[in-house]
C-alpha cells in the first residue's frame, strides 16, 4: 500500500483502483451497506427512501419537458400542448411529472407526520429536523413555480394572487412584489425567471437532501420506540434488511403513482388549468394545488391581510422550533399516552384544514377554518410546552432487542451491561 | 508563539481593526457585486416604456363601462350615471376602511378611472359587464375572497386594505385620456 493511499477492502481490481484514490465505494458500503439501523422499524420508516426516488424522478421527467417547453407568455400553454398531443410519449412525461409532484407532497407529508408522531425532532436530531424543513419549504416554492409554467388560469391567478402575498409586508413589500414580477403584473418576466428558477431549486434540495442525510448518518435514525439502540443486538445493516423492506414500499409505491398517472392523472389538477391565462379575467374561484390548501384555508382565516399572511407562514415556520416547543424527553408517541391523541387530533385538524381550504370563503367555513387555525397553532403553542411539564409518560423498554428476542424484565443493574449477543 | 516579545502589547487590537477592516471591504465588495443582479430582476427599459395608453372616451355611453390594459394590468374607465356619483357622494367617508371623497378620486364627475387590481391580493373585481355582479355596493366585487367596493371604487367590505388605486392619467382632449 502506498503512501497517500485510501486502504481499500474491495477486491475487484478496477473498483479498488478507484476507491484507492477516492473512497466512493467504501463510503457506500459504510453508508448505505453495513450501517447499522434500528432493527425495529415499522413501514413509516419507507417514506424517506420514497421522496429520494421522487425527488429522482422529478429531475428525470422535468429535464425532458424542459426540451420542448417554452417559456414565453405567447408560447407556454402551446408548447405544453405541443407536449400532450405531438411529443412522442411527451404525454407520459409531462403526466408522470405533474403527478410525481403530488407523490411528492404525500410522501413528504407522511414522512412528517412520522418524524412529528416517533419525536424524530428531538435532540440530537434537530438540526436533521430543520434541514427537513427547509426542503419541505424550498419543494413548496418549486411546486409553485412549477404550476406557473403551463400558464393556464390557474397558473396565471395562482400565481398573481401567491406574488401579491408579500405586498402585506410594510415598507419592503411593494419593491419584493416588483422583484418577484419584473415588471407591474404577472408577465414574461415573471415565466422566464420562474422557469429558472424552477429548474434550478430541485439541485438545491438535492444539496439540502445531502445534508439532512449526512446528519442522519451522524445521529442514526429514530426508531418506532423512540429510544436510541443499546449495542449491536439493537441493529441490523442496512443492506440487505432495509434495501428489501425500502423495495417492498416501493412497489407499492409504484402502483399507487402508476393508478394516478394511467387512470386518473387529472384527478388531483383543476381543469381551469386547462383555459389559457387571460390577464382580464380572474375565475370565479381560485384554489391552490391540494398540498398548499390547509396553508390557504389559515391565510384565509384571517380577516387581516397581513395577518393572514403572517400566520400562513408562521404554521411552517414553527415547525423549525418544534424541538424547542416540545421539550419532553419522550420520543415515541406510544409511550405518551396524553400527547398521543393531542397529536393524532392535530394531523385530522390539518385534514380538515385541507379540505376547508377548498371551499368558498364564506359562513360557516370560514368559522371552521378559523377554530381549526387556532387548534393548528394551540398545539404547538400551548399543548406541547404543557405536556411537557405534566404529563406522566408510560414506563420506556429497557431496549429495541428485549421484546423481539425474549428474556423476562431486566433488572436495573443489567440493562447497563453491554449485550454481546447479536 | 516565539516571537511574543516583539509582538507590540496592542497587537491584538491591531489584529481585529485588520480583520474588521477586511471584513467591511468585502461586505462592500459583496453588496458591489449583488447590486447588478437585483437591479436586473427589476422592471427593465421596455417594459418601463410601455408606460402610457390612450383611451378615446367618445364611444362609451353614460353607464357603460371599458377594461383597457396600461403596463400589463387591467384599468377600468366608467361613464358613471348620475345616481352613481349620486349615491358616491351620499355616504359618510369617515365610516369607510380607507376614507376618500368621491371628488378626490375623479377628474370629471362621470369619469372614473381605476386600475382593475383587488388591493388584497391582485384578483380582477367583477362589474364591468353589465351582466356582472357588482357586489353590495353597486361598484365592483372580487369573488376571490369577497371584497366590496363601491361606485367609486372604494373597499366598502372584505379583506382589500385599501381603495382601487386612481392610475396617473390627463385629459387630453375633451373625449381623450393618457393613462401613464
Ligand atoms: C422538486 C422537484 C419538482 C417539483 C415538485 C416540480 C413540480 C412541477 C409542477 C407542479 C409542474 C406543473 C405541471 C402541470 O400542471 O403541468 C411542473 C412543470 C414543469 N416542470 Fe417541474 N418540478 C420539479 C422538478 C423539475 C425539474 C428538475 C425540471 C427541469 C429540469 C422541471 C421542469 C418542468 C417543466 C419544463 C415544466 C412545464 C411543463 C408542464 O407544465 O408540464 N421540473 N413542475
Ligand atoms: S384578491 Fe380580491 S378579495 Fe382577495
Amino acid at each position: 500500500m502506498s503512501i497517500g493511499l485510501h486502504k481499500s477492502e474491495f477486491s475487484n481490481p478496477l473498483v479498488r483502483w478507484i476507491d484507492q484514490r477516492l473512497p466512493v465505494f467504501t463510503m457506500m458500503q459504510k453508508e448505505y451497506g453495513t450501517f447499522p439501523t434500528p432493527r425495529n422499524f415499522n413501514y413509516f420508516w419507507n417514506f424517506g427512501a420514497l421522496a429520494m426516488v421522487t425527488l429522482m424522478i422529478m429531475i428525470a421527467t422535468g429535464i425532458f419537458l424542459s426540451m420542448h417547453y417554452v417559456a414565453n407568455t405567447n408560447l407556454a400553454f402551446d408548447s405544453v400542448e405541443r407536449i400532450m398531443r405531438d411529443v412522442n410519449s411527451g404525454w407520459l412525461i409531462r403526466y408522470v411529472h405533474m403527478n410525481g409532484a403530488s407523490m411528492f407532497f404525500i410522501v413528504v407529508y407522511i414522512h412528517i407526520f412520522r418524524g412529528m408522531y416517533y419525536g424524530s425532532y428531538k435532540a440530537p436530531r434537530e438540526l436533521l429536523w430543520m434541514l427537513g424543513v427547509t426542503i419541505f419549504l424550498l419543494m413548496m416554492a418549486t411546486a409553485f413555480m412549477g404550476y406557473v409554467l403551463p400558464w393556464g388560469q390557474m397558473s396565471f391567478w395562482g400565481a398573481t394572487v401567491i406574488t401579491n402575498l408579500f405586498s402585506a409586508f410594510p415598507v419592503v413589500g411593494n419593491f419584493i412584489v416588483e422583484l418577484l414580477w419584473g415588471g407591474f403584473s404577472v408577465d414574461n418576466a415573471t415565466l422566464n425567471r420562474f422557469f429558472s428558477l424552477h429548474y434550478l431549486l430541485p439541485f438545491v434540495i438535492l444539496g439540502v437532501v445531502f445534508l439532512h442525510v449526512a446528519a442522519l448518518h451522524i445521529t442514526g435514525s429514530n426508531n418506532p420506540l423512540g429510544i436510541e439502540p443499546k449495542g449491536a443486538q439493537d441493529t441490523l445493516p442496512f443492506h440487505p434488511y432495509y434495501t428489501a423492506k425500502d423495495s417492498v414500499g416501493l412497489v407499492v409505491y409504484f402502483i399507487v403513482f402508476a393508478g394516478l398517472v394511467f387512470f386518473a392523472p387529472n384527478y388531483l389538477g383543476h381543469a381551469d388549468n386547462y383555459i389559457p391565462a387571460n390577464p382580464l379575467v380572474t375565475p370565479p374561484h381560485i384554489v391552490p394545488e391540494w398540498y398548499f390548501l390547509p396553508y390557504y384555508a389559515i391565510l384565509r382565516a384571517v380577516p387581516d391581510k397581513l395577518g393572514g399572511v403572517l400566520l400562513m407562514f408562521g404554521s411552517i415556520l414553527i415547525w423549525f422550533v418544534l424541538p424547542w416547543l416540545d421539550r419532553s424527553p419522550v420520543r415515541s408517541m406510544r409511550f405518551r399516552p396524553l400527547a398521543r391523541p393531542f397529536f393524532l387530533l392535530w394531523a385530522v385538524n390539518f385534514l380538515v384544514l385541507l379540505w376547508v381550504g377548498a371551499k368558498p370563503a364564506e359562513g360557516t367555513y370560514v368559522l371552521i377554518a378559523q377554530i381549526s387555525t387556532a387548534y393548528y397553532f394551540a398545539y404547538f403553542l400551548v399543548v406541547l410546552p404543557l405536556l411537557a411539564k405534566f404529563e406522566r409518560p408510560l414506563p420506556l423498554p429497557e431496549s429495541i432487542s428485549r421484546p423481539v428476542l425474549g428474556g423476562g424484565p431486566l433488572s436495573m443493574g443489567a440493562a447497563a451491561k453491554p449485550m454481546e449477543k447479536a | 508563539m516565539a516571537d511574543t516579545a516583539h509582538a507590540a502589547p496592542d497587537g491584538a487590537p491591531r489584529r481585529d481593526f485588520l480583520k474588521l477592516v477586511t471584513g467591511a471591504f468585502a461586505a462592500v465588495g459583496v453588496g458591489a457585486i449583488a447590486w447588478p443582479f437585483i437591479a436586473s430582476l427589476q422592471p427593465a427599459k421596455d417594459t418601463l416604456a410601455l408606460a402610457s395608453t390612450d383611451v378615446d372616451l367618445a364611444p362609451i355611453t353614460e353607464g357603460q363601462a371599458i377594461t383597457v390594459m396600461w403596463r400589463g394590468k387591467p384599468v377600468f374607465v366608467r361613464n358613471r350615471t348620475a345616481k352613481e356619483i349620486e349615491e358616491a357622494r351620499a355616504v359618510p367617508v369617515n365610516s369607510m376602511p380607507d376614507p376618500a371623497t368621491d371628488q378626490s378620486r375623479v377628474q370629471k364627475d362621470e369619469w372614473l378611472v381605476l386600475i382593475g387590481i383587488c388591493t388584497h391580493l391582485g384578483c380582477v373585481p367583477t362589474g364591468q359587464k353589465p351582466t356582472d355582479t357588482r357586489g353590495d355596493y353597486g361598484g365592483w366585487f372580487c369573488p376571490c375572497h369577497g371584497s366590496h367596493y363601491d361606485s367609486a371604487g372604494r373597499i366598502r367590505k372584505g379583506p382589500a386594505p385599501r381603495n382601487l388605486d386612481v392610475p396617473q392619467y390627463a385629459f387630453t382632449s375633451d373625449t381623450k385620456i393618457r393613462i401613464g
